[in-house]
């Protein structure tokens, strides 16, 4: 558990980051949203104490952040950021060794943990292992400083917009991955980004910021049928509002029990993939299928739509 | 192309080392140059022992511009230093730009005549071309991959010796191969103040009005500088490779 409590970054007279406090829950994913200038950078940078708070203080699971040196501090915490800053004069292995090296493991138990976050991370370690930075595409450097980050076992990972420079299909295969690895290693992660689709499909919770203050802070359903401020409903959009809505209930969740003759979904669809695959096939209901074939329930047209509505 | 190269780089080493281990058979050559008997090729001295003692002394001008230089470099990159940069620079430039032949005048009544004076005007000659070279190389470090450097939990000091620096080192490298050729040639006056060199050629070659001492001083210096430099950027390439800094 993260406890910001009243963090506050001046630089000269300007309060870039003003009086932020929340709690970020243990194994979650928590998005920190914002137009560019924000301060969502140096709100993330004052938990690894990149940027020294002007006033306030960082607890993680209770402790004061400054009670250790901040590069020990650093070490415990993962952090990625856009362009990933990946070391050119050194291999990909060694790259994601770094922290683990850092901290004096012996060089077997690097080695297997190396190798086992290539596998994770879908980087053959015959071809990657020993390849340099700028032999990788895009997606692989992100990746790999995602592992880089991930090496020695950090319950806490920060994220600066880490699928920033990514195209968009390679970065929803990026953001599918984070999720996975979210559940796979129990890791707290905090993620910053401007944009709202990202927010929204990867946040257990989000935070909006405009002008260094935090405006709301809640589960994204929460922000879209009951907006703190104008700006936050700006922020997720109004036109859309009801579809963002419906791509958070997934069709498992949301499924009713009876059989259907209509087209098969998966249950771990949203419900915006429902309806839009009902309105293609011009069906009035869908079969809501597990993973493993068995049959879930049904969703109707009319079930779907309600669910679009706030309240 | 590169095949060309090497042999021309091979020929002028098979040149400059037959001419130094066997200056008298280069007599015939150099005989038309001199007039009334003279001799045509040095012999107030052992051209292979010039030829060393002139290396040596620029080398350790350059060991010394090197530690200084990049000492001062990484000074003045650090936050804590960084106010210390326009001074430096100011230093550095003026050890560039006073003539070596005045530190020679000046600090001669300090240090005696010798190598010493010598090695402190090539010393403050070569500084520049380091120096420079080492604010360049580590103020060009990607911001990315230092802000990745601390984040990971490096140390300034770790962050400086395992990414910093060897990120630098190419331009690091080249100003070094480019203060030593500089004092190659710089370094033949040496000889006004008794500095062992291959200036002592060329003096005696003035004093006695002997063109063939001229020449040969000259091309034997200029040859050393040409083929240091060749072999300072081909050991550049190569430390570069195998460090994947390219
Ligand atoms: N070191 C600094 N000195 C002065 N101003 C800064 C510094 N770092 C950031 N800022 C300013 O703080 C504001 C917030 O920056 P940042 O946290 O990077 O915003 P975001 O990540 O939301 O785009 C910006 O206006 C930026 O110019
Ligand atoms: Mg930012």
């Amino acid at each position: 558990m993260i406890s910001l409590e009243n963090l506050t970054k001046q630089y000269g007279a300007t309060a870039v980051v003003d009086g932020v406090s929340m709690v970020i829950e243990r194994n979650s994913i928590t998005v920190i949203v914002g137009t560019s200038g924000s301060g969502k950078s140096t709100l993330l940078r004052m938990i690894n104490r990149l940027v020294e708070p002007t006033r306030g203080r960082v607890l993680i699971d209770g402790a004061d952040t400054t009670g250790e040196p901040a590069h020990l501090l650093r070490r415990r915490i993962g952090y990625v950021i856009q362009g990933y800053g990946l070391f050119p004069h050194r291999t990909v292995a060694e790259n994601i060794a770094t922290v683990p090296r850092l901290l004096g493991w012996d060089e077997a138990r690097i080695r297997i943990r190396v190798a086992g976050l290539l596998s994770v991370f879908q980087l053959d370690p015959g071809a990657y292992a020993h390849a340099f930075p700028h032999q990788l595409s895009g997606g692989q450097q992100q990746r790999v400083g995602v592992a880089r980050a991930l090496a020695a076992e950090p319950a806490v990972l920060l994220m600066d917009e880490p699928f920033g420079a990514l195209d968009p299909i390679i970065r929803a295969k990026a953001q599918d991955d984070l999720l996975d690895i979210q559940r796979r290693f129990g890791t707290t992660i905090l993620l910053v980004t401007h944009d709202m689709d990202e927010a929204f499909r990867l946040g257990d919770r989000v935070a909006v910021m405009s002008h260094g203050r935090l405006l709301q802070y809640d589960r994204p359903a929460v922000l879209l049928t009951r907006p703190a401020d104008p700006f936050v409903s700006r922020m997720t959009g109004i036109s859309d509002r009801a579809m963002r809505l419906l791509s958070l209930t997934t069709a498992g969740e949301a499924a009713l029990p009876g059989a259907s003759d209509g087209p098969a979904v998966a249950a771990s669809a949203s419900l915006r993939e429902v309806l839009s695959e009902l309105m293609w096939c011009g069906a009035e209901s869908a079969a809501v299928m597990d993973a493993d074939g068995t049959r879930r329930g049904r969703l109707t047209i009319a079930a779907i739509l309600a669910r679009g509505r706030p309240g | 192309m590169p095949g060309m190269a090497a042999i021309l780089r091979l020929a002028a080493l098979a040149l400059l080392l037959a001419f130094l281990l066997t200056p008298q058979s280069f007599a015939p050559l150099f005989a038309p140059l001199t007039q009334y008997g003279a001799p045509p090729i040095y012999d107030q001295g052992n051209l292979l022992t010039l030829a060393l003692a002139h290396l040596g002394t620029v080398c350790c001008a350059a060991a010394a511009s090197t530690l200084v230089a990049v000492g001062l470099g990484i000074l003045v990159t650090r936050p804590s230093g960084a106010q210390f940069l326009p001074l430096s620079r100011t230093l550095v430039n003026i050890g560039q730009t006073f003539p070596p032949v005045a530190v020679l005048a000046v600090t001669v009544p300090l240090v005696g005549f010798g190598e010493k004076p010598t090695l402190i005007a090539l010393f403050a000659y070569g500084l520049l071309p380091i120096f420079e070279n080492t604010i360049v190389g580590l103020q060009t470090c990607p911001a990315a991959v230092l802000e990745a450097a601390s984040g990971m939990g490096m140390s300034a000091r770790q962050r400086l010796l395992s990414v910093e620096l060897p990120l630098a080192l190419p331009l690091i490298l080249e100003g070094i191969r480019l203060s030593l050729v500089i004092n190659v040639g710089t370094a033949t006056i040496g000889s006004t103040v008794a500095a062992k060199g291959l200036g002592e050629v060329i003096i005696a070659g003035l004093l006695s009005n002997n063109n063939a001492f001229i020449l040969q001083g000259g091309l034997v210096t200029g040859l050393m500088a040409i083929l240091l430099y060749d072999a300072l950027a081909g050991l550049e390439r190569r430390i570069c490779r195998t460090a994947h800094l390219d």
